[in-house]
């Protein structure tokens, strides 16, 4: 069966603060929910906490550490969840289970796998 | 014995049916389309000359499905994979239910939301219209390296994202319908709000979609959405003829020859109306209120004996469906026919969120100038020509100009 990526978009969100616990709570449900079809994913912490990394001139060049990105648009990758499903219409009804998708979106994308 | 045309339109019609049940054998549209259009193009060299088949859907699908299997015998030695070719080597007969079930899985695969708008028209036309691509670029006006690239893109992404073939649930199919009757109709638009007659791609385009809706409407004979679609591009279809004068002038509603109007259409459209509405009788679907008011423009002997209760009082139900400015503006003028200028212009006036539209402009013009308001008329006709509207529209809009005194 095919794997999707559910990547979820959203404003930057800080798990510790207590106004976020019902957030938590419908994400746990939706895990119960969807837990035949998932296979991972996880919640990322806020963007401010990104690290980018770069080598400049290519492979074995200088390695350059940047903080953030920054979300410069509202919705910045809050998490992702691995999905494997049928086809893409199962996906696209887990994705929208996603407590994400009623307040910001969920792309959903193809896993490529390399034949072993 | 048929005629060359209607060989090519058996052919025509019987390879979209074959491309559809091998897209479900083999899997894919990519490969199925190769070996149906394969198959296609031998019946066109040969039945003409040999007479067609006596099963002409068993022949074509025999050699689409031959074809087929070379295509996979192919790309296996190529992958150094050996034969998985064999599954659908044998001429298994299908019967017509499978057939039927084939065509609206590849219906709602070609017209998948997961797919761009672009996509979904251009894809609907390669595979239920049977276009080459070249027809299809030469229709919607792309070049056509664009047009094969975003072909490619769509069956690409049917394949990796994983698009099933298949026909919705039936609690998603409203919904889903809703995007295969807007591609359909896209396709009309795209072949008649040019003003057909020019170009012979484009007539093309409005019996393509005429008969992807008769193919819908005869695939869900009981969704209103289907018949009241099939009854609108019928009743507008009807009026082709007498749409464009001798020098390829656009001709108005109330100009026009009523007695070029295709007859046959107009019954059946009107007949479809009568089932799409009694199918809803509480939320009438948006096609069908829109073919109704079609119909009673069609059904009128002249233009001053159209029946304009009628006609508002239908869109005053299609105000309740889906509720548009530009539904008002068409109200409005309705109005003006029956009431005067005056209170059609009242109505105009008085909608929102058109400034930039050219038609509100077009049609304030015209119930200024018919109220007598000839100053105020011109400023509205320049800025309507202003904001461009095809070549034979703005030839009326700037004859219209040059008639006004002063």
């Amino acid at each position: 069966m095919p794997k999707y990526a559910a990547l979820i978009y959203t404003a930057d969100v800080d798990w510790s603060r207590p106004e976020f616990a019902e957030t938590s709570k419908e994400y746990n449900e939706f895990g119960e929910a969807a837990a035949a079809v998932l296979r991972g994913g996880s919640a990322l912490y806020p963007t401010s906490s990104a690290t980018t990394v770069r080598v400049t001139g290519g492979k074995g060049g200088d390695v350059v550490t940047t903080d953030g990105p920054y979300a410069e648009t509202k919705e910045a990758l809050t998490g992702f969840y691995l999905l494997e499903c049928a086809d893409l219409d199962e996906a696209v009804s887990v994705a929208a289970k996603i407590p994400a998708a009623w307040d910001g979106a969920v792309e959903v994308r193809p896993v490529l796998e390399f034949d072993e | 014995m048929l005629t060359g045309d209607a060989v090519a339109r058996l052919i025509r019609e019987e390879g979209t049916r074959v491309l559809a049940t091998l897209a479900r054998v083999t899997g894919s549209i990519d490969l199925a389309e190769d070996a149906a259009q394969d198959a296609v193009v031998r019946a066109l060299e040969t039945w003409p000359r040999d007479g067609v088949p006596e099963n002409p859907r068993a022949w074509l699908l025999v050699t689409a499905r031959r074809r087929a299997v070379d295509i996979i015998r192919r790309e296996a030695r190529r992958a150094g994979k050996e034969a998985e070719a064999t599954m659908f080597a044998g001429p298994v007969p299908e019967p017509p239910e499978t057939v039927r079930d084939d065509l609206l899985r590849l219906v709602f695969t070609c017209c998948h939301p997961a797919l761009s708008m672009e996509a979904q028209v251009a894809l609907a036309l390669r595979t239920l219209g049977g276009l080459s691509t070249a027809e299809v670029a030469r229709g919607l006006l792309v070049p056509e390296a664009t047009m094969a690239k975003r072909l490619t893109r769509a069956k690409q992404k049917i394949t990796q994202a994983g698009i099933p073939y298949r026909v919705p649930p039936a609690e998603q199919l409203p919904a889903r319908l809703t995007g295969v009757a807007a591609t359909i109709y896209l396709i009309f638009n795209e072949g008649y709000a040019a003003g057909a007659g020019a170009d012979l791609v484009r007539v093309a385009l409005t019996a393509e979609a005429v008969r992807l809706g008769r193919l819908l409407a005869e695939l869900m004979p009981d969704e209103p959405t289907a018949l009241g679609l099939l009854a609108l591009l019928l009743l507008h279809d009807a009026r082709r003829g007498a749409r464009l004068d001798g020098a390829g002038g656009q001709v108005l509603l109330a100009d026009q020859d009523r007695a070029r109007w295709d007859q046959a259409a107009i019954k059946e459209g009107v007949e479809l109306v009568g089932r799409a509405l009694r199918r809803t009788p509480d939320r009438p679907d948006g096609y069908a209120v829109q073919a109704a008011i079609a119909a009673c423009h069609a059904l009128a002997p002249s233009y001053t004996e159209t029946n304009w209760d009628a006609v508002i009082s239908w869109y005053d139900v299609l105000l309740a469906v889906r509720d548009s400015p530009v539904v008002r503006l068409n109200r409005a003028v309705a109005v003006a026919e029956r009431d005067g200028a005056a209170a059609g212009l009242a109505l105009v006036d008085g909608i929102d969120g058109l400034g930039g539209y050219p038609w509100w402009h077009a049609t304030r013009a015209e119930l200024l100038r018919r109220d007598g308001r000839a100053g105020e008329a011109k400023g509205a006709y320049e800025r309507a020509i202003a904001l461009g509207l095809s070549a034979p529209q703005m030839e009326h809009l700037r004859r219209r100009l040059a008639e006004l005194p002063g």
